[in-house]
């Protein structure tokens, strides 16, 4: 129960996700925020309108899937580093998530990968690092990983060593 | 102890400068408090209760608990997780409720 | 004695925003902080802050201290920062005496607005003295502020939103967190904060607490046990771990001694903390002239610490007899922002508190 143990089960996670998979073929937003707090930066910081709150800060986000281009904007101003973006192209996905730590992973290097509950569930390539002003210290990485993953990849696994 | 590489934070690095700790010479920076150095120097205890003589060492690091109290260049109960770290500094453990050196 | 037009005591959200208010609306302002630098909790939050634009949302609180601070510049000519200073007396005639680098002093003020903040609980087991047992904020003060480790291996009690925060800026850090315990039966703190220490391997375990720290002069491992639906430790099932660090984080409470002392009204409110003022709707004390806002009212957030504190602020100087242009629209937009940030499901517990206080929310 995520109250209990802060993971999401396969069923909640996969409601925040577009309803026919072909959607993906697009990369696109997914935003894993399951319960109401005071916070709307998902929806200023998006350029394209595709996230809607409303005045009351406290509303779940909605995402309207056909407005959303997938451009990452949102999963770098989340403050709960709640939100990825998800593609699927033929047998792999591409993930692309918010990474506050250092060192950064590098470019075309390999890494594993972890579910919601922070088990390694397959190893990824890094496609891209993402750090300029915009991103305000929080990296974008652009992770491939084979389709299988799709749904319940969530996040790298923390590199450390200086 | 100190952190090396943070992924949010710049620490400057300025001057190193010494103090002495019971006697023995400890390093720490313009930046520090006298806890801070000592703790980054692995000193975490830095005193004993007064009656059971348990060890203490810091616990609100902002100056509201007192339990990092220490005798300071002869001056006792200086709450050192507050008290800027300068250089030359004559850092003591407190034994008891604390009497000033004679000046 | 030096007289003041105000005084604010507390240089974090509250405190800067009520300065802020204060010199808009023309009043002179005297601002007091017991620390080097201005920002109270705010110098060590290095995460993203919630809210809404109006309150910095997505601004980490390093960042959001620079531009309350850059705010109050224009104002240079009528405002003065006394930083390391202590307030140790607050006396009924509105006089504060100060201490500021181990010369003591005297100021009167027409009106002061107490703006204290709080200080972190602490928790009672077997050996909570040792060194190793360190405030979460503590800790967040050690690695954020001071640039040091406080251990290799880390026991975080508790799951509000600072234990959940901590044990995120631990990692960053470069700490292993060992696990996180919660003696109750669900996670306090928000799910996104949660989910993002789960995935990045540390362990929640709810109805779970510390039973024991074990060590010689500090530290060295602990005992955790499970609990009970009457919140009692469960023999049998305790658990030891290796670890060289214990974060308490289980509430704080409101630094309210400055308000007792001069004869304030105040009043025991568990959701709210612990001793708080009562405050009128205009945040006004019991005492004329006298005013509180921020986490001394009421454990919250920064993010209502400012609107709070510009509210406050401008309440305070239209007393005084100052002008704040376009006041009565400009406190109904502050206090919208106020009802946002207190409608959700988290922010129960200040509603309810509020109400036993006597003050609309």
């Amino acid at each position: 129960m995520i109250e209990k143990n802060g993971v999401a089960t396969a069923a909640m996670s996969r409601k925040e996700f577009p309803e026919e998979e072909k959607m993906l073929e697009r990369p696109k937003a997914i935003i894993e925020c399951y319960k109401e707090i005071p916070c709307n930066p998902c929806e200023t910081s998006c350029p394209f309108d595709a996230i809607t709150i409303g005045a009351d800060i406290n509303v779940r986000p909605q995402i309207d899937f056909e407005a959303c281009t997938g451009c990452a904007i949102c999963v770098y101003n989340c403050p709960g580093l709640a939100i990825t973006v998800r593609q699927k192209i033929a047998d792999k996905a591409i993930l692309k998530i918010p990474y506050e730590f250092l060192p950064r992973p590098k470019k075309d290097g390999r890494v594993n990968v972890v579910n919601r509950a922070g088990e390694v569930i397959t190893e990824g390539k890094v496609l891209k690092v993402l750090d300029n002003m915009k991103t305000n210290k929080t990296a974008l990485i652009h992770v491939e990983i084979d389709a299988d993953h799709l749904y319940d990849a969530m996040t790298i696994e923390v590199l450390y060593g200086s | 102890m100190r952190i090396e590489n943070h992924p949010i934070l710049k620490f400057e690095e300025k001057d190193k400068i010494s103090f002495t700790y019971n006697g023995k010479t400890f390093h720490g920076y313009e930046s520090d408090t006298i806890a801070s150095a000592l703790h980054a120097s692995g000193i975490k205890k830095l005193s004993e209760s007064i009656h059971m003589k348990r060890p203490r060492g810091f616990y609100c690091a902002i100056g509201n608990c007192a339990s990092c109290k220490m005798l300071v260049d002869g001056e006792p109960n200086v709450r050192t997780c507050i008290t800027p770290l300068k250089a030359g500094m004559v850092v003591e453990s407190q034994i008891g409720k604390g009497v000033p050196h004679e000046k | 004695m030096r007289s003041k037009d105000a005084v604010v005591i507390g240089a974090g959200p509250a405190g800067l925003r009520a300065a802020k208010s204060l010199l808009e609306a023309g009043a002179s302002v005297c601002l007091i902080d017991r620390n080097r630098k201005l920002g109270g909790q705010l110098i060590k939050q290095t995460h993203m802050f919630f809210g809404s634009e109006k309150q910095y949302a997505s601004k980490r609180g390093i960042d959001i201290l620079e531009i309350l601070v850059d705010e109050l510049r224009p104002f240079g000519d009528r405002l003065e920062v006394l930083n390391e200073t202590s307030v140790v007396g607050l006396y009924r005639d509105k006089v504060l005496a100060c201490v500021r680098h181990d010369r003591y002093f005297k100021i009167k003020a027409r009106t002061i607005i107490v703006a204290t903040g709080a200080s972190e609980k602490s928790l009672p087991f077997e050996n909570n003295d040792l060194p190793g047992v360190y405030a979460a904020g503590a800790v967040q003060t050690l690695m954020n502020e001071y640039g040091v480790k406080p251990g290799d291996r880390v026991l975080m009690v508790g799951s509000g939103n600072i234990g959940l925060i901590v044990s995120y800026q631990l990692l960053q850090a470069g700490v292993k967190v060992v696990a996180l315990v919660e003696a109750a039966r669900e996670i306090s703190g928000y799910l996104v904060h949660a989910s993002k220490i789960k995935r990045l391997g540390i362990d929640i375990m709810t109805q779970t607490s510390i039973k024991k720290a074990i060590g010689k002069e500090a530290v060295e491992s602990v005992e955790i046990w499970s609990l009970n639906d009457l919140w009692e430790g469960v023999p049998g099932t305790e658990k030891t771990l290796a670890v060289d660090t214990v974060c308490i984080s289980v509430g704080l409470a409101p630094l309210t001694e400055l308000l007792m002392q001069i004869g304030a009204d105040v009043k025991y409110v568990r959701e709210l903390g612990g001793n708080v003022p009562v405050i009128d709707y205009r945040y006004q004390t019991s005492v004329p002239g006298l005013y509180a806002c921020g986490d001394v009212c009421g454990i919250e957030e920064a993010s209502s610490a400012m609107v709070e504190g510009s509210i406050t602020g401008i309440n305070a100087a239209i007393d005084m007899g100052y002008t704040f242009p376009d006041s009565r629209r400009k406190i109904k937009d502050l206090r919208d922002e106020l009802k946002f940030l207190r409608s959700g499901p988290h922010a129960g517990k200040i509603r309810t508190g509020y109400a036993k206080l006597g003050v609309l929310s």
